[in-house]
């Protein structure tokens, strides 16, 4: 498992052509990871190969401010916010690297 | 503009029917397992199980903590489980004076179909879905939801494994109620959060 609770990650900025569980608001995105969820198959991999590879990875629960996601102005009139999403591992890149 | 656009019962039944025969005959699923599946939905999946959760939690302090720790084992005392549909975890999150929990699935409609019913149709509409996790407490206020400024809200996005039901606060003046006069007050949109009870 790459991550634990409490750590910050950062969303890829894949743009994937297939399906995909990656909200695109989320690309680029930094969060903190707020839980473990277990571990599941990958659903782009289980929808690429037709429910053959259902190669599990880690879930996580992660949490983002509304900041983050929307620009500084938007907690300011709408009040305090945070959008909590779960994410497979390899959605997820530490905050410092690039994908 | 003609077959994309009909929506008339018979064609949408017609189309039913082909992808079901096309899945059945791709061994992906039985009609046996359609037939249970579809029994279950139509017979118990019900918002009056997931006021039964939430009465429940407020009476019964113990059953509040093991459902915020472990929904999908804590309802099973309640003769609940999350079999109706493909196996999902549940997750409860309970409102409180400061924080406030609303659902949403901005990839589709994702919902806890067997605890709260058929979704309404406003839950699987583009409106919602991409409004809900940017200006939330605007959408509240359309529901006549009017949170203060203070309170942060959760959104929670459900767009894999596991599905959320808000645990709303118990209403003021509820005090003489027994649980089956408390699970009568707790609405469907109080479960997904859209309103407070």
């Amino acid at each position: 498992m790459r991550f634990s609770a409490g750590d910050s990650v950062r969303v890829r900025l894949d743009d994937p052509v297939h399906h995909t569980r990656v909200p695109r608001y989320l690309r680029g995105r930094r969060g903190v990871v707020a839980e473990y969820q277990g571990d599941y198959p990958l659903p782009d991999t289980v929808v690429l190969t037709n429910g053959a590879d259902r190669t599990t990875q880690p879930l996580y629960g992660v949490r983002f401010r509304a900041e983050e996601l929307w620009g500084p102005g938007q907690a300011t009139t709408e009040g305090p916010f945070e959008v909590w999403v779960d994410l497979w591992e390899s959605y997820l890149e530490p905050p410092g690297e690039r994908s | 503009m003609t077959g994309d656009h009909d929506h008339s019962g018979s064609a949408i039944a017609a189309r039913v029917k082909r992808v079901e025969a096309a899945v059945i005959a791709a061994g992906l699923t039985t009609e046996a397992e359609l037939d249970r599946v579809l029994e279950v939905l139509a017979t118990k999946a019900s918002p009056r199980n997931g006021a039964r959760i939430v009465a429940r939690a407020w009476v019964d302090s113990s059953f509040a903590e093991a459902v915020l720790a472990d929904a999908n084992a804590a309802i099973e005392e309640l003769g609940l489980s999350m079999e109706a549909g493909p196996p999902v975890r549940l997750k409860a999150v309970a409102n409180s004076e400061s924080l406030h929990n609303l659902v949403v699935c901005t990839l589709c409609s994702c919902y806890p179909v067997g605890l709260l019913g058929p979704p309404p149709t406003w839950y699987k509409q583009p409106a919602y879905r991409s409004r809900a996790v940017r200006e939330p407490r605007a959408v509240l206020a359309e529901f006549g939801t009017h949170l203060s400024q203070q309170t942060e809200i959760r959104v929670w996005d459900s767009s894999a494994e596991t599905r959320y039901l808000v645990i709303p606060r118990r209403p003021e003046g509820s005090d003489g109620l027994d649980e089956d006069g408390l699970a009568v007050l707790v609405t469907r949109n109080g479960l997904i959060g859209t309103t407070v009870l």
